[in-house]
């Protein structure tokens, strides 16, 4: 029986498993809410960022940390963390002509491409888990676990809130998983992975800037860099789904097309170099 | 009666202006030992890439015991090699490697990874990280990965070259012995010797196109018998053997006198006798085989043949 999806999707795990770039990317995804808040702690009292949403709270509870980050992330650190992988899982590949080494064996094209797929995104996954996991119990180490001040400006229940919080990490990856997509587009276009890499980033950096421009204003509730913000939906009192909604659908329309393209160039593709 | 392990027609391959292979027939038969020979560029690479389904023909088809490679990897079955030189994950180790190969063969290949790695004596380093092995490592553990898929045809895309000279030996006995067990195999080389040690048949590739397929015997029968000539007059022996029917490729010879290749040998009667009769007195006249280097030359760069010293 021809191996399946579920064989290279295992494999792909191992390779990201035996390369230091992975290490990379989730040391940083590790290390940065630590460094975050160890500079909280020494540096005590009001100190941190007290003009984004819940900054002010993020001596009074633990639960505000693993949210404040997610805020500053999406800049670039998550981008940047996600592209570590999707851009390279296919360019490396090319690159150092391991890919005719694995497309004349029994699997065809369609399921070494899922199979990347699935372990970009499940990095990427991982990537969100590590920061949100290490955010919220070095937070709660700090500060303790407390209830915070939703956006709406009721009190939730620190049970509540760490709901809310593992809530908002699901909405987060939406944007994240169609940056993973565009990095393995980039990858697989450009079969150079440091290109592939910063092109991802870049990409993401440039729709923040389009989100900004004068007179885009209606641009802005349909571009990727928007729906980062979608999860603050989960921290309103009511929940407000119209952000979450919106990323549900506005996150595949850029993570479905670019999916499409890199299948299609990898499916098609004649594998020349190595 | 069963399809041919290759069967190659009419294949082309463009890049844009460049036609890397322009128009190439090819039959391999089952239990040759066949050698795609050309200098470097000359389209061999690209041949086994499309054998293998790795790039897109532009015209022509191939077909792996009778299945076409572009439809899927279910036409590679009973097929396996390597293109240009074989390639691993550094940051795994080489039975790592072999596993994850395996995995992607199914079919029981894993099962099989110790006996490879003991047909290419890499069992003692298969536990070291690939990033750490020797060109010639990297060849044998190519042979190893090849040999997870039970091959009935091996394509290997110049195995010997980067190795020194026991390692090219032990390459062209490892291929022999391959050969033996009843694989057919296909290696595509531009080392002359490396052929013509190990293959029963050939194709000469020149700029993407066949200019001779078949056996070396053959070829070397084709190529006509080469003779050195020498007389006392030389200059005027040039003039005769150029104007003979049935004698061609007349050149100086490397020590003095005259080298030139004969269709019969009765030709070379007749042109003796016209030498005679023109005063040239024939002091040496001797056959020459042809290496199959002078012929490889001959059919690559379109230069005379020229005779073994």
């Amino acid at each position: 029986m021809t191996p399946g999806v579920a064989v290279v999707y295992r494999w792909e795990l191992r390779k990201l498993r035996s390369q230091k770039r992975t290490y990379l990317g989730l040391g940083a995804a590790a290390i940065v809410p630590l460094l975050f808040v160890l500079a909280l702690v020494l540096r005590g009292g009001e100190s941190g960022p007290r003009d984004v949403a819940f900054g002010r709270y993020l001596h009074d509870t633990g639960l505000a940390v693993p949210l404040v980050l997610l805020l500053f992330g999406s800049i670039w650190m998550f981008p940047l963390i996600t592209a570590l992988v999707a851009g390279d899982i296919v360019a490396s590949e090319d690159h150092n002509g391991t890919l005719k080494t694995i497309l004349t064996r029994s699997v065809d094209r369609e399921r070494i491409f899922a199979g990347k797929m699935l372990a970009a995104m499940s990095y990427a996954i991982l990537a969100i888990a590590i920061t949100g996991g290490v955010a919220l119990g070095a937070g709660i180490l700090a500060s303790g676990l407390h209830p915070i001040t939703s956006l709406s400006g009721t009190r939730v229940s620190s049970g509540r809130g760490l709901v809310l919080v593992g809530a908002s990490l699901l909405v987060y990856l939406l944007p994240i998983l169609a940056v993973a997509s565009i990095g393995l587009l980039l990858s697989t276009v450009t079969r150079n992975s440091a290109a592939a890499v910063v092109g991802t980033l870049m990409v993401s950096l440039l729709l923040q800037l389009v989100g900004i421009l004068p007179g885009l204003g209606a641009l802005r509730p349909y571009l990727l860099s928007t729906q980062f913000d979608a999860w603050m939906g989960c921290l309103r009192t009511p929940v407000d789904w119209a952000p979450i909604v919106r990323a549900a659908w506005v996150c595949p329309l850029y993570a479905v097309p670019s999916l499409a393209a890199a299948a299609l160039v990898f499916l098609r593709r004649d594998v020349a170099g190595g | 009666m069963s399809a041919p392990p290759l069967e190659v027609r009419g294949l082309v391959k463009r890049y844009g202006d460049l036609t890397a292979v322009a128009g190439v027939d090819l039959t391999v038969e089952p239990g040759d030992v066949f050698g795609c020979l050309g200098p470097n560029g000359a389209g061999k690479t690209t041949l086994l890439r499309m054998t293998l389904g790795l790039i897109r023909p532009s015209a022509g088809h191939v077909r792996l015991f009778g299945r076409d490679p572009q439809l899927g990897v279910a036409a590679l079955e009973g097929v396996s090699g390597f293109v240009e030189a074989p390639r691993f994950y550094p940051y795994l180790s080489g039975r790592a490697n072999l596993e994850l190969l395996a995995a992607l063969d199914g079919d029981g290949a894993a099962g099989r990874i110790d006996e490879v790695l003991e047909i290419v004596d890499l069992r003692d380093r298969a536990r070291d990280r690939v990033g750490g092995y020797s060109h010639g490592m990297g060849q044998r553990l190519g042979i190893a990965a090849a040999l997870l898929r039970r091959p009935r045809l091996l394509l290997l895309d110049e195995p010997a070259t980067g190795l020194d000279p026991a390692g090219m030996r032990d390459m062209r006995e490892l291929i022999r012995r391959l050969a033996g067990q009843g694989m057919t195999v296909v290696l595509s080389s531009h080392l002359l010797a490396e052929v013509e040690e190990v293959c029963n048949r050939v194709a000469i590739i020149r700029r993407g196109h066949v200019v001779y397929e078949g056996s070396l015997a053959e070829l070397r029968r084709t190529a006509g018998v080469a003779y050195r000539l020498r007389t006392t007059d030389d200059e005027r022996a040039a003039r005769i053997c150029a104007a003979q029917p049935g004698i061609a490729g007349v050149a100086p010879g490397a020590g003095g006198g005259l080298t030139f290749r004969a269709e019969s040998e009765r030709a070379v009667g007749e042109l003796s006798l016209a030498l005679a009769e023109a005063g040239a007195l024939v002091l040496e006249l001797a056959p020459q085989l042809a290496t199959l280097e002078d012929l490889f030359f001959q059919l690559t760069e379109e230069r005379p043949v020229a005779v073994a010293a």
